[in-house]
């Protein structure tokens, strides 16, 4: 509260002097939306890589347990000590890369660069603003995530290394570890949950109060209001997640015990604390959470996909009301379904069935909004660019992901799939080939504007290909290897478990030597998908300097206010008033001088 | 070029900004109280034995008045700016300030209360029954037993003599803060000398005993390492503490600056002190439901 009222003087003193803010208040200490959101972005990245890298490292480890991991094992060894003793991954050490592996990818990753870049940098734009509604909370909020994301890193170095309980951090095994990883992911946790309460807090009051005139609520980009739901989700799931975080601190710090139940044997020795608590409440409080994440993972990439999608179609988006009301009622019933990951727990068959039936509930307004997008694309004029082949995969990527979700969401099949790599499978084909392509598809998009040049296409397109071929040939196999019954927390990637339980006949949940040669083949392919990154992380950076100058400020001649402003766009967005008079896709209109009207244009054709 | 609406109201949503923005902060701010009472609920339910009357109820009962006349307070401290009164709200500002104060220290006093008061298993039966008849004479075994119903009966009226919930409650010489059994060994002690508490139905204490560390079990002070009871109560007011802490230190930057603001911007200063103000009652309204359930049921 606050900062909420200091940003009135805040603002009211710096229409007071215009002077030149300096280096570190241009670029460091910005409360400008559109550096933030660059902010955000570089550093979500910079996550996504360094997620995606621990990633190889178990890779190596699964296909070729025992083996010193290649080139950086040495170093590994050098930073970390007796866990990675002659450049092997210990057990210990796969379950820390494992449990920061999911932290990193969803908290410091793709929700920031999902949400909070893309977020910062385009709802404003879109919606008419000239900045966010509360600029230094919107600062604060890129502080706190970056202060979350020092912690979370530190935390690799303290002795005994990072938290080892999976990203998810069940205790009592997470509370019982007896490091200090999870206090460190526990602190960093309620660093990151106050950054994105800040920015949830900062997108509604915008969305809700900076439009435009004339930018109705019908009139408002999908992306718009994608941006909208999910940040209601965050601002609504994410609290109860930091209640469990502050109890497990309270666990952990002053040994009490809300997770820990009584009787509690560990090691073969009852463990000192007065027992008495629950740890399904754990699990409770984190799916409460953890699902709704879920949509918070997806709902803005689906945003970009319709942004682009429209654009290059040519053609307004399908069932634009259809798709709004369908994310509205995505981010209600999110609310509702998640102890659909606790089949397993012992909570109850009607409880499970209740989940069971919300959880298919929830599947009709995404299929709802995946058939609008698929729909779109018909008849229309297509532009084959970078960002629309990332978004044309999205689709089948997503479509894959979701449908595959099902059989977990039926608690009948998920007895036997819960905890295998087909869950692996399932959520990576959603937020891998599905969030992540999104990303790469708004990143090649908004860049014109955010760079007034354009990324490289050859190399946005090798990007794309070999991407698609990785990610499909990476996590394909998973879900056979899940079928198969591969549980997906086995550091040496079930080796020794196809040992114990040779494969005879009759013993379904044995794993054969295809299953388990599955591993070499995934980890090659993990191999080709680093190497696909290259070109990215290469256009990026090259294309600032020498990418194809924009010949205008709306390059993609695009209809939203985003491409309505100078490129880059100055502090304060627009040169002139903005007033909405039009839908936000009024691409193709029969008898307009050109396919595309803005939202901003008064008089192309009379009035609706 | 300027943000809109930061001061007067948005026509369509009858809303400035810092008014809304405080909404939704408080929205977020119900999510996570409410996960922490759910769990509350949770850790109740699922629980053998919950024990009533470990806190003081006249205490609480003051404190709960305590902040229910700071937000009246706050309110007139608003009114009366909206009136063009900076006077009267610099009282009223500074009485709300008080109170906030006020509350925080008797909070703290209760804490103390709580980390001196120990509880004290012992290994066997045989060994508890001879420390209960040091405490209290030949009857000793009985006025535990009495004191253990007394305390969880209201919630399991059936609850009885059970040899490995039954303890000794009182004091240490010397009373020290938050200790147990594993620290008072590192600190080389083997004898404590130990106060328990009047037998039920009187207010005298009995005389003191001395305790060998080797018979004992687990000795621990009311912190919430002792019980889920005293973890879901010390996490939640002391979260709630913080809230008042942060609510206090706000209000009074406000109080101390309203001269330079309220000839710069009054309507803005007004308004920060409304948006404070309903920051204030979220916090007045968790402690109403916090004392019932803390103190009461």
């Amino acid at each position: 509260m606050q900062a909420t009222t200091q940003t009135h003087s805040q603002e009211a003193h710096s229409h007071e002097h215009h002077h030149d803010p300096g280096f570190l208040r241009s670029y460091v200490f910005s409360s400008d939306h559109k550096v933030i959101g660059i902010q955000y972005g570089f550093t979500a990245l910079a996550f996504l890589f360094f997620g995606f890298l621990l990633m190889m490292c178990m890779r190596w480890q699964i296909a070729k347990p025992g083996l010193p991991v290649p080139i950086v094992g040495p170093l590994l060894e050098h930073l970390l000590g007796d866990v990675a003793k002659g450049g092997v991954m210990s057990p210990d050490l796969y379950n820390a890369f494992g449990a920061m592996h999911g932290t990193i990818m969803v908290f410091l990753a793709v929700v920031p660069l999902a949400f909070a870049a893309f977020g910062n940098y385009v709802v404003p734009l879109q919606i008419g603003a000239v900045d966010m509604a509360f600029p230094r909370i919107n600062m604060a909020s890129y502080q706190c995530f970056a202060a979350g994301g020092v912690v979370m890193f530190v935390s690799f170095f303290i002795p005994g290394g990072a938290a080892a309980g999976g990203w998810t951090s069940y205790s009592p095994l997470a509370t019982i570890i007896p490091t200090q990883g999870q206090t460190f992911w526990l602190i960093g946790m309620v660093l990151l949950i106050t950054s994105s309460l800040l920015g949830a807090v900062n997108f509604i009051a915008t969305v809700i109060q900076l439009r435009a005139p004339g930018m109705t609520w019908m009139r408002m980009p999908f992306f718009v209001w994608a941006q909208f739901v999910t940040a209601f989700i965050l601002l609504l799931a994410f609290p109860p997640l930091e209640a469990a975080g502050i109890l497990q601190l309270v666990d952990k710090v002053f040994g009490s015990s809300f997770f820990l139940p009584t009787g509690l044997i560990v090691s073969g020795k009852p463990l000192d604390v007065s027992g008495g608590g629950s740890p399904l409440l754990w699990q409770h409080l984190f799916w409460f959470l953890g699902h709704p994440e879920v949509y918070v993972l997806i709902l803005p990439a689906m945003g970009v996909i319709s942004e682009i999608i429209a654009c290059n179609t040519r053609k307004p988006l399908w069932g634009y009301k259809s798709l709004v009301y369908s994310v509205l009622a995505v981010g209600f019933i999110s609310f509702i379904v998640w102890a659909h990951h606790m089949y397993l727990t012992g909570m109850g068959t009607k409880i499970s069935t209740f989940f069971q039936t919300t959880t298919m509930i929830i599947s009709i307004p995404s299929v709802i909004i995946l058939t609008c997008l698929f729909m779109s694309l018909w008849g229309g004029s297509i532009r084959f660019n970078t960002p629309m082949l990332f978004a044309l995969a999205f689709l089948p990527m997503f479509g894959i992901g979701g449908l595959t979700g099902l059989p977990l969401g039926f608690n009948f099949s998920d007895l036997h799939l819960h905890d295998s790599y087909y869950v692996i499978a399932h959520f990576h084909y959603v937020v891998a080939p599905g969030t992540i392509f999104a990303l790469f598809a708004g990143v090649y998009f908004w860049y014109p504007k955010m760079t007034g040049r354009y990324m490289n296409e050859t190399l946005g397109k090798i990007h794309f290909w070999l991407s698609l071929a990785g990610m499909n040939l990476v996590f394909m196999p998973m879900f056979f290897q899940g079928l198969y019954g591969m549980s997906r927390r086995m550091s040496d990637g079930g080796a020794t478990y196809a040992l114990a339980n040779p494969a005879n006949e009759g013993i379904v949940t044995a794993l054969t030597n295809t299953v388990i040669h599955l591993n070499v083949f995934i980890t090659h392919a993990a191999l080709l998908l680093l190497v696909a990154q290259i070109p990215f992380i290469i256009n990026v950076f090259m294309s600032m300097f020498n990418g194809k100058p924009v010949e205008s400020d709306n390059p993609w001649q695009a209809t939203t206010l985003d491409w309505q402003t100078p490129t880059p766009p100055p502090h304060g967005n627009f040169t002139k008033e903005i007033v909405v008079y039009r839908g936000p896709y009024e691409y193709s209109v029969p008898g307009a001088s050109s396919d595309f009207i803005p939202q901003n244009q008064p008089d192309a054709k009379p009035a609706k | 070029m300027e943000i809109p609406y930061t001061v007067k109201p948005r026509p369509d949503t009858g809303l400035y900004n810092a008014k809304l923005g405080i909404w939704l902060f408080l929205a977020s701010e119900v999510m996570l109280f409410g996960g922490l009472f759910s769990s509350y609920i949770l850790l109740r339910v699922g629980a053998d034995l919950w024990p009533h009357g470990m806190l003081s109820i006249p205490i609480g009962t003051f404190n709960t008045f305590v902040l229910i006349a700071s937000s009246v307070t706050v309110v007139m401290a608003w009114a009366n700016l909206k009136l063009g009164n900076p006077g009267k709200f610099k009282f009223y500002m500074a009485i709300t300030i008080l109170c906030a104060l006020g509350f925080l220290s008797v909070k703290s006093y209760e804490y103390y209360v709580k980390f001196t008061h120990y509880d004290v298993w012992f290994k066997d039966d045989a060994t508890a029954e001879k420390y209960f008849k040091a405490a209290y004479g030949e009857k000793g075994p009985e006025e535990v037993r009495e004191l253990f119903v007394d305390r969880f009966h209201l919630h399991n009226t059936n609850a009885k003599y059970d040899p490995a919930q039954i303890q000794l409650v009182g004091h240490i010489a010397g009373n020290p803060l938050c200790t147990n059994l594993k620290k008072l060994l590192a600190a080389k002690q083997e004898t404590i000398k130990f106060t328990a508490d009047p037998p039920k139905g009187s207010h005298e204490h009995p005389h003191e005993i001395e305790v060998k560390l080797s018979d004992v079990q687990r000795l621990s002070a009311y912190v919430p390492a002792h019980s889920t009871f005293f973890a879901i109560y010390f996490t939640i007011t002391a979260l709630h503490g913080l809230h008042v802490l942060g609510g206090a230190l706000v209000l009074a930057y406000f109080l101390f600056t309203v001269d330079k603001w309220w000839k710069k911007a009054p309507e803005q200063f007004t308004n920060r002190i409304e948006v404070g103000g309903l920051f204030w009652h979220f916090v007045d309204l968790v402690w109403i439901f916090l004392f019932p359930i803390i103190y009461l049921l």
